[in-house]
């Protein structure tokens, strides 16, 4: 994904002579790209001009290429210094002037040598080992007192996304957000790259997960069948949701409701408000959603389906849960380390009808995953689309009309 | 008056190969040599009404005939050239004394800057303009636009034949400019066409070009040009211009003539 780059700088009289358009056409006629980060035009015809540029090309060899050829022209490489690290102060501290990250791909520069940084993620900071080889994001929260901490803005290059190599709803490389557009085709391109993902996952290739977090409108809008047999049937590998997702797909199995209403004819039966609780407190008798599922207690659903085939679920808790169900962690800040922990390997997103957790996947997400968010609310998708990603795709539509035509796109028959 | 630097060819020869025109196996005929020297001379003392610095010729470096290739002089300010053939370093030194010693102040660039004087960069009433790519590189410029605090448009030199701006290219004291423009490329060309309307610019011919017809020196109304230029001269002189033709074909052999032989000091 990420291109080779450099920095170089053009000083003189720079914009008359047309020596700024050369090199720039220079750099495009090689098979190179640029942004011009910097341009001052001199104020009179004396005073000269400066222009900084970044360079970009898809091998390190092309790079070296293109900078030979403006180099005659005056273009010459920005000298360039290490990052500057600074140890933490205390357990759960930054130094004060932190690099905080975006969910953009980066690289520290450390003893000369420009490193990746790992586990990319928006809002957190980056920390580098001991020997200064190797770079990793890391949360306020996880930081340990002492711990070499990237300061400052030298020595950082953030790199923007390319183009995806596939020709589908991602590749337009823009955060669409309309009610007004038709679905299909869009779905019709998720369903492709799952598919995909598939195929790769059964192939033992890396890389090829599926995460789906989602709410629990799910279930109450009638998408806990397409779900099910999504899980089922091998194309979802990670499922981030809440307490009530787990709690009614249960009820569902065990009352046939979905917080109290008949889910085959849309009425609130006789003390039907309970059924949720009394399946959380069934399955906290017996202890874990899985122990219900190998029991035989919970034979069908989301939660069975998960467990059936070995989905990674993680469950976090919200100030308003029931309950709630044992497999919740109440601690916001330890669920987002499980989420966190979940992610690698992932290689598409669906947020499908949940605000909370589309947007805390979303902000633990880098940008080079392309994520889908669904949601009846438009507000949703445009707080995701906010973020800047260039993949993230969003549909203004009731989360199980999303399901079943996404699985029906992948060979459901219901 | 008009001054200029010269330095008699009493070592001029061909000793090395960095031009296109150098051949060690075409040798310098010295008697003819110093003939055409004494003949631009005794030109651009008598007719031309030049006031004529003479430098002394040292031994073992045949091409400091070349004044216009000592630096850039202005005002009381000097820059001497910073030479890109280590043939041609040697005579830094003995440039930069001469400045030195008739009272400039002298600025010196880096080492590995190269700029070759005159030789690579000619002003205009609207701009200086930097030859670069052959000889000078393009970064001396920004240097010297800070140091004489003028505009200095770079234009890149495409063919090695014209491996210095003042052999393709020739300001005029009337404003306008006697070129070829093949030997710039085309961005030079736009910048050239930019600054210098279509009317003041004098096109010289391909054949004429390759005789040299831009090396060649004007004050006031006066021309000194190599002979062999029937098309320039015709031009020039619909321009109110004086030309005067002169054999400077010993010269051509090291790839030089009449502006090369000499360095303006304004």
């Amino acid at each position: 994904m990420a291109q080779t780059q450099e920095t170089v700088v053009l000083h003189g009289h720079i914009i008359d002579s047309l020596i700024l358009a050369k090199v720039l056409d220079t750099i495009l006629m090689m098979g190179g790209t640029f942004d011009l980060t910097d341009v001052k035009i001199g104020a009179t015809r004396e005073e000269p001009s400066h222009a900084r540029i970044v360079v970009r090309a898809a091998s390190g060899r092309l790079l070296a290429e293109i900078l030979e050829a403006i180099q005659p022209h005056g273009a010459s490489v920005e000298r360039e210094s290490d990052c500057p690290l600074e140890p933490a102060p205390a357990d759960g501290l930054f130094p004060e002037n932190f690099y905080a990250t975006t969910h953009l791909p980066t690289q520290v520069r450390l003893q000369g040598r420009w490193i990746e940084v790992e586990a990319m993620e928006m809002d957190v900071g980056i920390r580098v080992d001991r020997g200064g080889t190797a770079a990793r994001t890391v949360p306020m929260g996880d930081v340990k007192r002492g711990d070499l901490i990237v300061t400052g803005r030298e020595g950082i290059r953030v790199l923007p996304l390319q183009r995806p190599k596939e020709r589908d709803v991602f590749s337009f490389m823009e955060a669409q957000v309309s009610s007004e557009r038709p679905h299909g085709h869009i779905i019709a391109d998720i369903a492709r790259r799952m598919r995909a993902l598939r195929d790769d996952r059964e192939a033992g290739r890396e890389g090829s997960k599926v995460l789906l977090a989602g709410g629990p409108a799910i279930i109450h809008a009638g998408g806990r069948e397409a779900l099910a047999w999504l899980i089922e049937s091998g194309f979802i590998h990670v499922l981030f949701c809440g307490n009530a997702l787990a709690a009614h797909d249960m009820e569902a199995h065990l009352f046939g409701t979905s917080l109290g209403f008949r889910l085959s004819a849309g009425r609130a039966v006789p003390h039907g408000h309970e059924h949720h609780l009394r399946t959380i407190n069934r399955i906290r008798a017996i202890g874990s959603i899985e122990k219900a599922v190998r029991t035989g207690v919970i034979t069908e659903g989301i939660m069975a389906a998960c467990v059936r085939r070995g989905v990674r679920v993680v469950l976090a808790g919200s100030i308003r849960d029931d309950g709630p169900l044992p497999d919740v962690i109440t601690d916001s800040m330890a669920a987002q380390a499980a989420m966190r922990a979940a992610l690698p390997g992932v290689s598409l997103a669906l947020l499908v009808a949940s605000t909370l957790h589309a947007v805390a996947t979303g902000n633990l997400l880098p940008a080079t995953v392309p994520t889908v968010c669904v949601d009846v609310n438009p507000a949703v998708p445009t707080k995701l689309a906010d973020r800047g990603s260039f993949q993230a795709v969003g549909l203004v539509m009731d989360a199980a009309s999303f399901l079943r035509e996404l699985a029906r796109e992948l060979g459901w028959k219901a | 008056m008009s001054r200029l630097l010269v330095c008699a060819p009493d070592y001029f020869r061909i000793d090395y190969e960095i031009n296109p025109w150098m051949r060690l196996s075409n040798a310098v005929v010295p008697e003819r040599a110093r003939a055409q020297w004494h003949g631009l001379m005794r030109l651009l003392e008598a007719k031309i009404g030049a006031l004529l610095e003479r430098m002394e010729p040292v031994p073992g470096l045949p091409d400091m005939v070349f004044t216009a290739n000592a630096g850039v002089a202005v005002g009381r300010r000097a820059v001497p050239s910073r030479f890109r053939h280590p043939e041609r370093q040697r005579e830094e030194s003995y440039f930069e004394a001469w400045f030195r010693d008739h009272g400039y102040e002298v600025t010196t660039l880096d080492k590995d800057l190269y700029f070759e004087g005159a030789g690579d960069l000619l002003g205009l009433p609207d701009a200086w303009f930097g030859g670069y790519r052959q000889r000078s590189d393009i970064r001396a410029y920004g240097r010297l636009s800070e140091i004489f605090g003028r505009e200095i448009i770079p234009v890149e030199l495409v063919n090695s034949h014209f491996y210095h701006l003042d052999t393709c290219f020739c300001p005029l004291s009337g404003g306008e400019l006697l070129y070829y423009p093949p030997a710039f490329d085309r961005y030079a060309q736009a910048a050239i066409a930019e600054r210098i309307g279509e009317a003041r610019r004098l096109v010289v011919p391909e054949s004429e070009a390759l005789r040299f017809a831009c090396n060649a020196v004007c004050v006031a109304k006066q021309v000194v040009l190599p002979e062999g230029c029937p098309e320039t001269i015709k031009r020039l002189e619909a321009r109110g211009y004086t030309t005067h033709p002169l054999p400077l074909d010993e010269f051509m052999k090291a790839g030089g003539s009449a502006k090369c032989l000499t360095l303006a000091l304004e």
